[in-house]
Parts: structure tokens; C-alpha cells; sequence
């Protein structure tokens, strides 16, 4: 292949052309074969070998303990003033009280709509970002209090897959030292070994060792992907932050990612934090899956409840605008709720319920109080005062109890609030159940 | 390929118009690299009938991209070589004069690309740039009027206040906004060929929605024939009437998009199908991935250019799938579907082996 940088841009699809000239006749036993996925090396590949290697739904384990638990989280990015002197005039509210754990081993999905804090949790996860109130307990340290050299040792523990493997990768450096950086960081292993293991785990996420010492551009797409998952595996975390780690990938590569993504979590025992805006491949990938809107978590629960039988309008909405391959037997588009206009700005966020705004079951007491994240099953959390099936929303909120206001959302007098399951991380044993209006249990 | 009958709108009034209104025969775009001449599209033929929409997918560098840009002429003529027929509304779009072609696009054909903040221009006013479009085709036109109609397409496309949003940047737009005031510069002039490539990829799945709705109220309102590029396929199962399966640049499977999406017979149809969770599936389907890369372009395999990520070859007798193109042919659940493809029964692999992977719950339907 010729060096002239040129030559690549002229080739229509890059991506393509990325390993065009190396691939040629694919001569998968090729040295050259920059292209060597483990998976089509042999030939001859069957479609039941090829389906065996895929993956059926990740499965929830409901004993397992936390290995992470995020309490309370805030973070509010100044804005500034225009002008020499740059006061703070108001603060952009990206994350606003959110709690969840992440179960060992498990992963938690994180969904909603651009904007909705949900990046923004990633990057306080891994301390990108210091956060402004709340707690992260990891291993019995608070991520969040820890100055950035009481965090040296623990980042370790908790790594990061990128979304754009094209801009996460630096393209001056060899993928044996992007992989190898952070052992030389933390000084884990003897110089010399440094690139044994870089090759143990190139193997690990399916490119040819040998290729140690290639440069970023001589790979595609989803090979890059795989360097940063190799990069982020290095240290044996504890906890990975994916974020949209597939989004940027073609589609018959996303499978394969996504594959190995729980190769990892089988072979490793990692816990994922795994941020998507696409519903499908985080209904395949975790069994637990926490909605946001507008920095707070509207919905959490396990998968059956979130995709079977969501409580929150904004849920609702958001899973009725996924496109459905099987219409296709039936022709024609699906009704779906319309979800007008744009989400609010997170500077000044509507009063009360923060989707009232969207919401065609808003009524007065949204916009007076906001309704707490209640647990309403034994894995499920909704933050709405009509919580209800879909077409099965009550007339009433089911709140007032709880907070001692009436149905128009103005206090009583004398009432005294029963709610005493506000936003703890985890689930309780007992609920509060919609259709009695008391505390239920398992 | 299905004959409809013409409806009595006011856009479909010419003589020319019947038949379909875009009719592409035997297409072949070739580029000259440092490394040789690559074929990024060849032997490509289909056809779009005004009020109907054709589905194309396929992984990036398929040619989903490349032969859409040459039937709206956006290929430099000095290094593409384009050769086949491209008829628009009857008239020969191959080797059409530049000064030809501009009156035609963006006039009857327009294009809707993926990337709105890089389609836009950064320094000037979205009405500014909606209004070039109107007075470019409408000369007689004054700033006023081309200021109106930009106001009035605003709205059309479902803009908050479009009288004071026209005077906006780009940037003051949302993703989804912005997606917006591309659509409506693409419709300004009514045209009767909509080119959308990959229109909601980069938007959440909510604005996607409203995208996808306002495309559709559009196409009904003015009958327009609309070409969409996507690798969703649930977008392509709720949009299209026809789809086109697209690999290495060659079409490798037409037809209905139920025919496609409920009886594919092509194991790459199959692969994509396979490698897309669904949110409503049932979670004992795996995902089950294309083994693989998309091929070189530069020197594309031999034979049938899917047979190295195949895993279905071993079915077919001998070195075929290595050492023959099979043909585009008539697949056997009726004669618009096409599929090029050595295997012998596809239906029976299909059903007994693939889809009780992918899709368990549907197979215990039909039992």
C-alpha cells in the first residue's frame, strides 16, 4: 500500500479503504492480513459455529452485591458571563440527585435522550469530572470526595470504553503503547514484560498480537473499538464505563462487539456501566436498565419491567419511537406517542416533574411537586405521580399519600408524609404498591 | 416494480411522468485511486415510482452512498467514470451537461444528507440559505417572496416560530431542528425525487420519530418518490415499499420490504437481520455477528463477493461461491423478488436453521 496519505482519501467509503489494499484477495492466512479477526481465520466457518459464538440476553443475577453505589449524584457545570469579568450566572443542572448501584459482575443500563445527563454519569464515574454533591462508594471509598491523588490508585478499578474509537485512539502513538500506557502508569509489571501483555491482550478482544506495532489508521472501525476495549482492560477493572461504545460502528460490527463485550464480562467478572441511546442493544446487554430524563433517573428496573411493562409516560414515548423490524410482516408504521418539541433546558428546568412540559398526563400537582423516584416492585422505580401501564394511567396521582399534599399538589394541613423510601441505591425488600396504596412485600 | 395507479395529484401531471419516475439501469461508478481504479457501484438497477419509497441498506462502502450521489450528478465527471443509465422523469441523467443537471437538482430532485450541521453552511442565516435554493430555480422571484416561501417551509416541517427562526444560525438550532430546515431546503421546490441519506442517524430515537412522521406527511402531501439510505432496518421495515440490499456495490437482494425482512433469501440479509437486537424480540435470540470485514473494493473477491464472511457456503456444491458471480435471480417467494446467490433451497436453510437462532418466538408461531 502506498504511503501517500492522499491515495486512502480517494477511495469512496474510507472505511473500506482503511484496509483495502492489505485485505486484498482475502487470503485469510495472509501475515499481512491486518484484517485477522480470530473469527474468520479459519475457513470453512459453519453458521452453527458462527451462532455459537453469539450471544443470547444477558441474564440478571438478583443476589449479587454491589460493587458500586452512586448516592445522591449532582453535577452542575457553571455558566459564565459574557465580558472581562466572568461571574457565574446560573448553573447547567446535567446531573440532579441520582442513586443507583451497579451489581458485581452485572451491568446497569444508562438510556435517554442527548442532553439527559447520561455521558455526564459516565464522566463522574471515572472522576473526568469531580462532582458536585452526592456519593460514589467503590470498594469502601467515596469516588467523589477523593482528591485527584487519592484517586490515582483506584482509577485502575474503574476504566472507560470510548464512543468514537476514530478520535479516542492517539494516531501518533503504536497500539502496543496506546494498550501499554497504562501499565507504565501504574507500574505494574517490569518494563520488559510490558509487552507480553499487551499482547495477551490483543488476543483477549480478537486482533493478532503481532500487530503491536501498528498505528491506529491501519485498522477499521471495529478493530479500533477493540484496542480501546483492550486499552480499558489492561489494569483488570472492576468496573467498565461503556459509553455508547457501539454507536459509531457499522451495524454487522456491532454484533461483534457487543459479543465480545460479554465474552469479557463471562471470562473477567467485570461490572458495566453501559450507556446507550439505542434501546435494543442495551435490552440485550443488561438485565438492569435506569432511564433518564434531564439529569434525574425517571424509570430504573429489571429488564422485563422497563421493556414489558413501563410505568413512566417518558419510557413509554421513548420505546414507542423504536423503529420495529417484525412492522415489516404488517406493513404500514406503528402508532406511537408523539413526544412533541425539544427537551428543556437543563440551565432552568421545569418546575416539579421535570417531562410535565411533554407529558399528556400532566396535571397541576406535576408542576408543583416533584414526584420522588418510588419503588413500586420488587426491582422497579418510577418517578411520576400517574404511574400506570400503558392506557392504564390512574386519574389520580398516587403520590398525595406519600407526600402529604392533595391531588392539586397543595400541601395538607397536618398531613404527615408517610414517604420513607425516598432515593436509597439499591431496592428495598418492601414497596409501595399502586393498587392497594400500601406498603407491599415479596 | 409493482405498477400503481397514478393518483390525481397535482404533482403528477406530465406525460412523462408515467412509468417510474426514476428508472436506474446497469449502473457503474468507478474511481481512479493511486492503486488502481475502484468500482464502487456496478450492474445496480432499480426503479421508484412517485408516491413510493425504496429502502436502501448496507454496511458503509456498500455503494448505498455513491450510486444515490450519481443519480443527483454530485460526482466530479473529470475522475468518476459513470457509465449505465440514470433516466429522471424520462430524461438521461448520465452525461448530463453541469448546466443541465443544476436545473434538475434541487429542483425535481433534491437530497437530504446525514450530517445537518455539516451540510449547512456555519456563516450564513438557515433563511438565507433556504431562500438561495427557492431563487436559484425561481428567477422571476423577489428576496421578499423567496423569504415568504422559506417562512412558509419552516413551518411546514414543524419549526417553532419559523417568522423568527428564519434569521437563526445553524448552530442555534437543534440536532433535530437543524434535520428539519435540511428537509425543508430539500422540499422547497417540490421536488418529485427526495434522496434522504441516513436522515436520522445521528438523532435520538424520539426526534427520529417526528423525522420519520414529517417525511411521510410529506411524501403523501406531495406525492414524491423518495429514496431512503439507512443501515435501521426497523426504519427501512416502517418506511419503505420496496428495499434493496447492497454488498461490496452490487445488488444483493430486491424486493418488498416484507419479502425481505419476513422471507430473506440472501445470508447476507440474513447476517444483518441476525446481528440487530430487537427491542420487542424475545431475549433467548442471539446476536449473532457477520464474521468479518467488508471487503476491498480495490480487488474484490472472486465469485460472489460475500462468499469470505459467508458461513452458509459450505451448502453450495463445490467451489461455486469462489469462482462464479451468481446472478441477481427471482427468488422463490414471487418474481419482483430478487436475490444473487448460489444457494439451492434458502427458504428451508432459512427457517430451520437461521431463524430459530435469531428469532425463537416467531418460529413457534408458525409451528
Amino acid at each position: 500500500m502506498t504511503q501517500d496519505p492522499n491515495a486512502r482519501s480517494e477511495i469512496e467509503p474510507t472505511e473500506v479503504g482503511a484496509n483495502a489494499a492489505e485485505t486484498g484477495e482475502r487470503e485469510l492466512h495472509d501475515d499481512h492480513d491486518v484484517t485477522a479477526d480470530h473469527e474468520v481465520l479459519h475457513e470453512g466457518l459453519d453458521f452453527a459455529t458462527v451462532a455459537g459464538m453469539g450471544h443470547v440476553a444477558s441474564e440478571l443475577d438478583p443476589d449479587a452485591p454491589p460493587v458500586l453505589t452512586i448516592d445522591n449524584l449532582k453535577m452542575y457545570f457553571p455558566v459564565k458571563s459574557a465580558g472581562v469579568v466572568r461571574r457565574t450566572i446560573g448553573h447547567v443542572q446535567a446531573v440532579d440527585g441520582i442513586s443507583f448501584e451497579v451489581p458485581k459482575g452485572g451491568s446497569l443500563g444508562l438510556v435517554g435522550e442527548s442532553g439527559c445527563g447520561k455521558s455526564t454519569t459516565g464522566r463522574l464515574i471515572t472522576r473526568l469530572y469531580k462532582p458536585t454533591g452526592g456519593s460514589m462508594m467503590f470498594d469502601g471509598h467515596d469516588l467523589a470526595k477523593l482528591s485527584s491523588r487519592e484517586m490515582k490508585p483506584l482509577r485502575r478499578d474503574v476504566q472507560m470504553i470510548f464512543q468514537d474509537p476514530y478520535t479516542s485512539l492517539n494516531p501518533r502513538h503504536t497500539v502496543g503503547t496506546i494498550v501499554g500506557a497504562p501499565l507504565e502508569v501504574h507500574n505494574i509489571v517490569p518494563k520488559n514484560q510490558v509487552l507480553k501483555r499487551v499482547q495477551e491482550l490483543l488476543e483477549v478482544v480478537g486482533l493478532n498480537p503481532e500487530h503491536y506495532n501498528r498505528y491506529p489508521n491501519e485498522f477499521s472501525g471495529g478493530q479500533r473499538q477493540r484496542i480501546g476495549i483492550a486499552r480499558a482492560l489492561t489494569l483488570n477493572p472492576k468496573v467498565l464505563v461503556a459509553d455508547e461504545p457501539v454507536s459509531a460502528l457499522d451495524v454487522s460490527i456491532q454484533a461483534q462487539v457487543v459479543n465480545l463485550l460479554q465474552d469479557i464480562q463471562n471470562e473477567f467478572d467485570v461490572a458495566f456501566l453501559f450507556i446507550a441511546h439505542d434501546l435494543a442493544i442495551v435490552r440485550h446487554f443488561c438485565p438492569e436498565i435506569a432511564v433518564m430524563y434531564l439529569g434525574k433517573i425517571v424509570e430504573i428496573g429489571d429488564r422485563e419491567t422497563i421493556y414489558g411493562r413501563p410505568h413512566h409516560p417518558y419510557t413509554q414515548a421513548l420505546l414507542s419511537a423504536v423503529p420495529d423490524v417484525k412492522q415489516a410482516a404488517i406493513g404500514g408504521r406503528r402508532e406511537r406517542i408523539r413526544l412533541e418539541g425539544d427537551v428543556p433546558s437543563p440551565i432552568n428546568p421545569p418546575s416539579g416533574c421535570r417531562f410535565r412540559t411533554r407529558c399528556q398526563f400532566a396535571q397541576e400537582i406535576c408542576a408543583k411537586v416533584e414526584p420522588p423516584l418510588l419503588q413500586i416492585g420488587s426491582r422497579h422505580k418510577v418517578a411520576c405521580h400517574f404511574a400506570g401501564e400503558l392506557g392504564a394511567h390512574p386519574a389520580t396521582p398516587v403520590t398525595t399519600d406519600l407526600l402529604g399534599v392533595d391531588d392539586q399538589g397543595t400541601p395538607v394541613p397536618g398531613a404527615t408524609p408517610t414517604n420513607t423510601q425516598l432515593t436509597i441505591p439499591g431496592y428495598e425488600k418492601t414497596w409501595y404498591d399502586l393498587t392497594t396504596k400500601q406498603t407491599a412485600g415479596a | 416494480m409493482t405498477s400503481v395507479p397514478m393518483t390525481q395529484s397535482s404533482a403528477a401531471e406530465r406525460d412523462a411522468s408515467e412509468g417510474p419516475f426514476l428508472r436506474v439501469e446497469d449502473l457503474k461508478v468507478t474511481f481512479p485511486t493511486q492503486d488502481g481504479p475502484v468500482t464502487a457501484v456496478q450492474g445496480l438497477s432499480y426503479s421508484v415510482e412517485k408516491g413510493k419509497t425504496l429502502g436502501i441498506v448496507g454496511e458503509s462502502g456498500s455503494g448505498k452512498s455513491v450510486s444515490s450521489m450519481a443519480v443527483m450528478g454530485l460526482h466530479d465527471t473529470k475522475s468518476a467514470k459513470i457509465s449505465g443509465s440514470i433516466r429522471v422523469d424520462g430524461t438521461e441523467v448520465v452525461g448530463l451537461g453541469e448546466s443541465q443537471m443544476r436545473a434538475l437538482r434541487g429542483n425535481s430532485m433534491a437530497m437530504i444528507f446525514q450530517d445537518a450541521l455539516a451540510a449547512l453552511h456555519p456563516f450564513y442565516k438557515i433563511g438565507a440559505q433556504l431562500s438561495e435554493a427557492y431563487l436559484v430555480h425561481h428567477s422571476s422571484a423577489s428576496k421578499r417572496d423567496a423569504r415568504r416561501k422559506a417562512i412558509e417551509m419552516l413551518d411546514r416541517v414543524g419549526i417553532p416560530q419559523p417568522d423568527r427562526r428564519v434569521d437563526d444560525f445553524p448552530h442555534q438550532f437543534s440536532g433535530g431542528m437543524r434535520q428539519r430546515a435540511m428537509i425543508a431546503m430539500g422540499l422547497i421546490n417540490d421536488p418529485s425525487l427526495l434522496i434522504a441519506d441516513e436522515p436520522t442517524t445521528a438523532l435520538d430515537v424520539t426526534v427520529q420519530a417526528q423525522i420519520l412522521d414529517l417525511l411521510q406527511d410529506l411524501q403523501r402531501e406531495f406525492n414524491s418518490a423518495v429514496i431512503i439510505i439507512t443501515h435501521d432496518l426497523g426504519v427501512i421495515a416502517e418506511m419503505a415499499d420496496d428495499v434493496l440490499v447492497m454488498y461490496a456495490g452490487r445488488c444483493v437482494e430486491y424486493g418488498t420490504v416484507k419479502q425481505i425482512l419476513t422471507t430473506p433469501e440472501m445470508p447476507y440479509t440474513w447476517g444483518l437481520l441476525s446481528s440487530i437486537p430487537d427491542v420487542h424480540a424475545s431475549t433467548d435470540a442471539r446476536l449473532i455477528p457477520i464474521p468479518g470485514n467488508p471487503p476491498s473494493l480495490l480487488r474484490p473477491p472472486t465469485g460472489c463477493s460475500f462468499h469470505p464472511r459467508c458461513v452458509h457456503s459450505d451448502k453450495v456444491p463445490g467451489d461455486l461461491c469462489r469462482t462464479e458471480l451468481p446472478e441477481l435471480l427471482p427468488a422463490s417467494s414471487g418474481t419482483a423478488h430478487l436475490k444473487r446467490c448460489h444457494l439451492a433451497d434458502p427458504v428451508r436453510v432459512y427457517e430451520t436453521e437461521v431463524l430459530p437462532e435469531i428469532a425463537p418466538d416467531l418460529v413457534e408461531e408458525t409451528r
